[in-house]
């Protein structure tokens, strides 16, 4: 009887049921989306905040000393400590080797710049050598292409960048070139220790920092000119990282203060100090260090962008509650004659409410499954738009919006269950 | 001598300072047929919800079935009203989206359990089972009268109470239903009545008269009962 009263309610309160419904697939949909996204949007705004540049440095560890002590970048103790080229590769055997998305090693050096045509050197430069593009294929298999250019999305070229292995060309800094009148094209020569090379200048760069005073080389170039083969100064890396936490802070200090639960838990998170720490299991002489700003930017970006979601998923829970409520209250008003009357018939308050329940409950759980894969079509259509790629689907938000749900509807009735407690018999069925 | 099924002693209700009922007195037996007349404000409506546990006086007794039920809880008085009392009413108050039969089972369902058979016998009782499976709005103001008596009837209550239970009913179904009260009244059930009608009020065995509160008469009708009965069975 209980269950044929309540299907034949819902049948002939349709319209009304379809609205609650509508407002809760409203709801669910933008709760299921936006926790889907918040779920799965540390990796996409990480990746978008890659466009800002590698997270973490690798240098050797006497230079990585040097630099912390006396601040020294440059100079004895620093210019001649060297990583090696072969282990580069190594980074993508780490725990964390799917989350390193970019890396480039570097190698800074100084030379005599002469242009061809002009009489004299202009003086010593600095310049670096590195992977403009780099294509590999990984002991495991896997296809590595990275360099430089990925690292750089922000410069402003001018003329072209160096191809991979290109060897001839060079690229100058923007200050560089403007003060010494050098333009694309021109054929610059450099200098170090008796070693004489020729070069095309290939592009002009605008980076926006110091290294416009810089020219751009390939690193095999760099490594023929400065007669240092096989070796590299640094490491720049681009990772994909989980943001900070007390733990991870903690780890960053001193990864020997954890207990061995706190280590397994911090090391299997992509924490950057638990990558850093990876690396330099790794690299020979490395020490891995985050580039704070970087690294601190993209905790609090998406921490913020988590929190809008929060909020989001909340302001839209609590709308639905109203509507919810309203919309209830509305109809139990409406029929107070019939709930009045199941009254006098012997119906104590908990049934009457729970007659009315498990209708909203009912026609919410009917909305609730609409609104959850509307939902993820919403998440697809914000990754896509936003992101550029596929939401992944978080199964534990099922079980969310389940509670959000329950807890949505429930508070919802809660005006239209106080209504149904207080209504007596007596007011509405004497009418006449 | 008859078992009393109800006793009202020096029951008042006070809204404000308004005196609805004042301070009456009333005893009824187990099979009697009792109507209450009175003009529009004298108290009937207050008295009958006192009577059938869906309000309680502000003073005095009210003593059904030897239990006092005067300062009973909400959920008591539910349970009381459920198991010993049948309501009828003016407007009948038929679910519109139940049939008539199941409309008999939902007091069934909050008595007891449901059962179709017993509900139909109950329909058949008021002659209405070839329209058990009709919808309230598919019946006419007698009929659906008929489905509140027989929904009043189906959980055997100690009282069938009705307000106004042929208000709305033109001639010839006011008289098939107080037909029906008579067989119920030869079945032994006792039966007490709201009416504005003289010619329904006539026809009980015993009539009150309320006024501004007060039971101003109190009419033993025991000798013209069986005439009464016939004026309406003409």
């Amino acid at each position: 009887m209980f269950w044929r009263m309540i299907f034949k309610t819902l049948v002939r309160q349709k319209s009304k049921m379809l609205m609650i419904a509508f407002t809760v697939i409203l709801g669910v949909s933008l709760s299921t989306a936006m926790m889907n996204v918040m779920l799965g949007v540390g990796d996409k705004v990480n990746r978008e905040l890659k466009v800002y540049g590698a997270n973490i440095t690798v240098r050797h560890k006497d230079a990585a000393l040097m630099s912390d002590l006396y601040g020294l970048t440059e100079g004895l103790g620093v210019n001649d400590k060297f990583l090696y080229e072969e282990d580069i590769f190594k980074l993508k055997t780490i725990f964390w080797g799917f989350n390193i998305l970019d890396f480039v090693p570097m190698l800074d050096g100084k030379a005599v710049l002469s242009v061809k045509g002009r009489a004299g050197v202009i003086g010593e430069v600095s310049l670096f050598g590195t992977w403009t593009e780099k294509h590999a294929i990984l002991s495991t298999g896997e296809e590595l292409a990275t360099g430089l250019k990925t690292l750089r999305t922000w410069w402003e070229v001018e003329g072209e960048w160096l191809d991979e292995d290109e060897n001839n060309s060079v690229m100058l800094g923007k200050n560089l070139a403007l003060k010494n009148k050098i333009h694309v094209g021109d054929a610059v020569t450099l200098t170090n220790n008796g070693v004489v090379k020729n070069f095309i200048v290939k592009g002009i760069f605008n980076d926006g920092g110091t290294d416009d005073e810089k020219i751009l080389m390939n690193l095999s170039a760099v490594q023929e000119l400065m007669n240092l083969n096989g070796k590299i100064s640094s490491i720049e890396v681009s990772a994909l990282t989980t943001p900070d936490n007390d733990l991870a802070r903690k780890a960053a200090q001193d990864p020997k203060s954890l207990s061995p639960d706190e280590y397994e838990t911090w090391y299997c998170t992509a924490y950057v100090s638990a990558i850093c720490h990876q690396i330099q299991e790794v690299i020979r002489d490395g020490v891995a260090k985050p580039v704070r700003q970087v690294a601190e930017s993209e905790g609090t970006i998406l921490n913020k962008t988590t929190l809008l979601m929060i909020l989001i998923t909340i302001l839209s829970s609590i709308g639905s509650a109203l509507a919810i409520s309203n919309l209830i209250t509305a109809s139990v008003i409406e029929r107070s004659q019939e709930l009045g009357l199941l009254k006098a018939l012997g119906a104590y308050n908990w049934q009457i409410a729970l007659l009315v329940l498990i209708e909203v409950m009912l026609t919410g759980l009917f909305g609730g499954i609409l609104g959850y894969f509307l939902g993820i079509g919403f998440a697809q259509i914000i990754g896509q738009t936003v992101f550029g790629s596929y939401i992944e689907i978080a199964r534990m938000v099922i079980l969310i919006v389940a509670v959000i749900l329950f807890f949505v509807t429930l508070l919802g009735s809660v005006p239209a269950i106080r209504y149904l407690m207080a209504l007596k018999p007596t007011e509405v069925l004497h009418g006449k | 001598m008859a078992e009393k099924i109800l006793e009202l002693k020096n029951v008042s209700k006070i809204y404000g300072s308004l005196k609805a009922l004042a301070d009456i007195n009333l005893s009824v037996n187990a099979g009697d047929w009792l109507s209450i007349m009175g003009p529009s404000g004298s108290g009937k409506t207050t008295m009958i919800n006192i009577i059938g546990c869906m309000d309680t006086p502000s003073l005095g007794n009210v003593i059904l079935d030897n239990v006092d039920i005067s300062r009973e809880n909400a959920a008591s008085l539910t349970r009381i009203r459920r198991d010993k009392i049948g309501l009828i009413f003016q407007q009948f108050h038929l679910i519109s989206y139940l049939t008539a039969v199941e409309n008999v089972m939902v007091a069934q369902y909050y008595h007891s359990m449901p059962d179709e058979d017993e509900a139909m016998e109950a329909l058949e009782k008021v002659g209405l089972k070839d329209r058990a499976h009709h919808l309230p709005a598919q019946l006419s103001g007698g009929e659906q009268q008929r489905v509140c008596i027989a929904r009043a009837l189906i959980n055997s209550p100690q009282i069938l109470l009705g307000d106004e239970p042929t208000g709305n009913l033109d001639e010839e179904n006011e008289r098939i239903v107080v037909d029906i009260f008579r067989r119920l009244h030869d079945e032994g059930v006792t039966i007490i009545i709201v009416t504005h009608d003289p010619e329904v009020g006539d026809v009980a065995q015993r009539k009150i008269i309320l006024e501004h509160g007060k039971i101003i008469d109190d009419i033993d009708q025991s000798a013209t009962f069986g005439e009464a009965l016939k004026l309406k069975g003409k």
